[in-house]
């Protein structure tokens, strides 16, 4: 199989980027679509020009590293599963593919594809957590949760901070992901005591950071590799306005 | 000679720990303001220990490759966590959980930390639990437990099959907490280059920041290592790609011994390898095992597709071969079997190398929505890689590289042989022996990081409150730094035509073959010459692109498989000492009639710690002899 592949190259941060356009027609349709970034960037090592740098790591879908914008979709056109998942066989034979790093104004572009995602960190870390010491747990089965509940906070717990929803959104917003965090506390009830301050310091964070607004596109839900509902987007809000009148 | 100095308390097993934390020296919460302590990595390991000793008051500096510290490799453990809880009435007990533990490492763990670590397990979970982390429950309310192998009960807690994404994301959270108060700094996308010794001590890091290239320094009054295993010296393994033994290498170049570093761990239930250029191989949990059963056709070469093949016509091997445990025999075990089935030609798929692991029966009993509620995004992960439907045609597995009981050497409190240098999780040896039990990893991870650790190390640290804050600009950094900085130019002075991915997967082939599953005299001499062969090209032939002032993830992958050359020769060193079969390491010169293990107890029951001697000098052995005092010594039978 022979591709034509249109990739963001950026030397880095500070430097202006652009498209380069390469042939490589060393592709078998089993790869992995990072297996084929692999033999492309061996093919360029071995030419003396630097290979691509992408985010990669667990490569089984599950730590949310990689974060390719394929062909106009963050982890390309098959939907529910990330870059590392996406197989070569999607592509046809002489195909151009297009490959680019998320584009958002709190994501910025440090090097070809990869892209500085620590504002996803400063959201957690202003109040994404359970504030219980070490050592002060009570009896795992003291508190009861309906299977209901624990099994929707899964749901919403499955997250792995990608960045596709923003990627995927036409203001850049984060409130998929912040929703999704904010729900799997807000539905257990040992998350319950700290709601309101969670979701108002997190969604302060949220706005600080740059983030857009949600107009109710849905492009996140779509895109998102882990398929988390926008319903969780519904439930911040009430969790946010609740805490605003309470 | 170093005499090794384990430390395991006197009294009672059950006691030990309780009269270690009793005795132990405290650190008042005023002196623990100036002491500085340096956490290398954000595993389930290092980031609960991050996080604890954050809370108790410590500054801590964690540092991680990543991007995030939420997407270290802990996130991709996926069956479950197991805890001595015994809510299923079934008859465990932390005894229960300690004796599973040591026969499952056919007797080649250390009995007191093994007893406590099923002694933490509840607090783990308790832990968990108030942190959010959304376990799977029953209709009671009450939380929900599964079966592993190795073991008779059900113990295991999970949240479908993503209990590591679950358990990190929730101890993530704890470790941004302290963020957020200014007990922790996260230094991400960061690598561990070195680790600075001042006299004698372990007093800080060098790191290369991977974004800049520069090269920084960084003091504390201690350091830990919670760096995982090495289990990408295979090249295809389960872990993630950029996982490597680098910060645990450099610790054992500079003084730290390194234990058992053969015993390496071959997950029964892994995806099969499909082509030459896969850079990975996905695991499928061995809590499948539950419900699916393995099997291969009982005539060789039986090209026929699985779904046609009668009953009478399979061959239920475990089951056969393992009455009592069945398909939930332990991984090392499972392994071999499934490598025996294949090695004589009755392996399945277009490679012969594959077993099937088949729910046809599960789903006809309990229905598909049952299975489906159990191991939804397994049966999806499996249908999106192979793009075969396991609810209707079975899996094909076969086994991998995945978890290493080796590492470096720690006494009970978790110290290697450099003091104030700690290792916890599985960058250290010290509770599996010589295989591990399934959801015994997260278990004793966080176990390390959240409930020993703090007690260990600030007994350690109460000796150091008078030493003042330690300054960066002493010789001992400056030596260190500089030794980096000229590995990182030699390595980038050799302007060769092969990629360090290319030589990756090399290494990764000799010990496969020769240091993997099943190991020979013969084979390991031949691996160690092969690996030193190949080492010498990759001096002399790596090709890196670029410089070392920006990201260069070229550079970064060259710098550690410049480090597995070295530890793979400690690993053959290691198997070749090791004339006797135990637990997931099989000599083939050392095994019963029926092909099962042959341990040499008068001989071999010790941990075998190594003592570099410099480069390509023959390492020096230290023996520390194991002694069991609660537990009966048998030969380990799943029959």
């Amino acid at each position: 199989m022979k591709v034509k592949l249109k990739i963001w190259r950026q030397e880095n941060a500070e430097a202006k980027g652009s498209f380069q356009t390469y042939t490589f027609d060393k592709v078998a349709p089993e790869m992995s679509f990072l297996e084929m970034m692999d033999a492309f960037n061996t093919q360029l090592i071995t030419e003396g020009k630097e290979p691509v740098a992408f985010d990669h790591d667990c490569r089984e879908g599950i730590c949310g590293a990689c974060s390719m914008y394929i062909n106009g979709h963050p982890h390309g056109p098959v939907s529910g599963i990330t870059t590392c998942h996406l197989s070569m066989r999607h592509f046809k034979d002489g195909e151009t593919i297009t490959v680019e790093p998320w584009r958002a104004k709190a994501f910025p572009v440090i090097k070809d594809l990869i892209v500085d995602r620590s504002a996803f960190d400063q959201i957690q870390i202003a109040g994404g957590f359970i504030s219980m010491n070490v050592g002060g747990a009570p009896e795992a089965n003291s508190i009861p949760v309906k299977v209901k509940n624990a099994d929707e906070a899964f749901d919403s717990s499955v997250c792995i901070g990608c960045g596709a929803c923003v990627a995927a959104c036409k203001n850049a917003s984060a409130m998929l992901f912040v929703s999704a965090k904010v729900s799997q506390f807000a539905l257990l009830p040992q998350g319950r005591v700290e709601a309101k301050e969670r979701v108002e310091k997190m969604v302060a964070k949220m706005d600080d950071l740059g983030f857009g607004n949600c107009t109710n596109t849905y492009a996140c839900e779509a895109e998102c590799p882990k398929d988390i509902s926008i319903t969780n987007i519904a439930r911040m809000n009430r969790e946010f306005f609740s805490a605003k009148v309470s | 000679m170093t005499k090794l100095n384990s430390k395991i308390p006197e009294g009672p097993l059950a006691q030990k720990w309780s009269l270690y934390k009793q005795n132990a020296k405290l650190v008042n919460p005023a002196n623990k303001k100036k002491l500085d302590i340096i956490v290398v990595g954000t595993g389930l390991a290092g980031a609960s220990a991050a996080s604890a000793l954050g809370e108790l008051g410590y500054n801590v500096k964690n540092f991680c490759y990543q991007d995030s510290p939420r997407r270290a490799h802990s996130v991709a453990a996926q069956g479950g966590i197991n805890a001595a809880k015994n809510y299923r009435n079934d008859g465990d007990s932390i005894y229960r959980l300690f004796y599973d533990m040591i026969k499952g490492g056919d007797y080649r763990a250390r009995e007191a930390n093994v007893y406590r670590i099923a002694e933490v397990s509840n607090d783990v979970i308790d832990h968990f639990t108030a942190m959010g982390v959304p376990f799977a429950r029953d209709y009671g309310g009450g939380l929900d437990n599964r079966s592993f192998g190795g073991v008779q009960v059900s113990r295991t807690f999970y949240a479908k099959g993503q209990t590591g994404q679950q358990c990190l994301l929730g101890t993530y959270a704890t470790l941004n907490r302290q963020v957020s108060k200014g007990t922790v700094t996260m230094y991400s996308r960061r690598e561990v280059q070195d680790i600075v010794i001042v006299d004698g001590r372990a007093r800080g890091v060098i790191v290369r920041n991977l974004i800049t290239g520069e090269i920084e320094r960084h003091s504390a009054h201690a350091v830990v290592l919670a760096t995982g295993g090495y289990g990408t010296i295979y090249y295809l393994s389960t872990l993630a790609v950029n996982s490597n033994a680098s910060a645990a290498w450099k610790a054992h170049k500079k003084g730290a011994y390194f234990a058992n570093p053969s015993f390496v761990q071959i997950h029964p239930t892994s995806i099969p390898q499909l082509n030459d250029y896969q850079s990975k191989l996905t695991l499928m949990s061995e809590s499948l095992r539950n419900d699916g059963r393995i099997w291969v056709p009982k005539t060789k070469n039986d090209k026929r597709h699985p779904n046609e093949i009668p009953e009478e016509e399979r061959d239920y091997y475990l089951e056969r071969r393992y009455p009592a445990f069945g398909n939930l025999v332990p991984r090392d075990v499972a392994s071999r079997a499934a490598k025996e089935r294949c090695d004589t030609g009755y392996g399945v798929g277009s490679t012969g190398l594959a077993v099937y692991l088949d729910f046809k029966d599960a789903i006809n009993k309990q229905g598909k929505k049952a299975i489906e509620h159990k191991y939804g995004n397994l049966f999806e992960l499996y249908h999106i890689i192979t793009g075969i439907d396991p609810y209707v045609e079975p899996m094909r597995i076969y086994p991998a590289g995945h978890y290493t009981m080796g590492g470096l050497w720690v006494d009970y409190e978790l110290q290697t042989t450099i003091p104030g240098l700690f290792a916890i999780g599985e960058s250290n040896f010290s509770d599996h022996g010589a295989n591990r039990l399934g959801a015994s990893s997260l278990m004793q991870t966080s176990g390390d990081g959240y409930f020993i650790l703090p007690y260990t190390i600030s007994n350690y640290l109460a000796d150091q409150i008078r030493i003042p804050h330690i300054p960066t600009d002493a010789p001992e950094f400056e030596e260190a730094e500089k030794v980096v900085k000229e590995r990182i130019e030699k390595l980038l002075a050799i302007k060769g035509k092969q990629t360090a991915t290319s030589f990756h997967k090399r290494l990764g082939r000799i010990m496969w073959d020769y240091c993997g599953m099943s190991r020979n005299e013969e084979g390991l001499k031949k691996a160690f010459g092969l690996v030193k062969e190949l080492e010498q090209e990759f001096w002399k032939d790596l090709a890196i692109p670029g410089d070392e002032k920006n990201i260069n993830q070229e550079l970064e992958k060259a710098g550690r498989v410049a480090d597995y050359f070295e530890l793979a020769e400690l690993m053959i060193t290691d198997a070749l000492n090791r004339k006797e079969s135990c637990g997931a390491h099989f000599r083939e010169e050392y095994q019963t009639p029926e092909g099962e293990a042959l341990r040499n107890d008068d001989e071999y029951m010790y941990v075998a710690a190594w003592e570099y001697a410099g480069k390509s000098k023959e390492p020096t052995l230290h023996k520390e002899k194991l002694e069991y005092k609660f537990v009966e010594v048998k030969v380990r039978s799943y029959k």
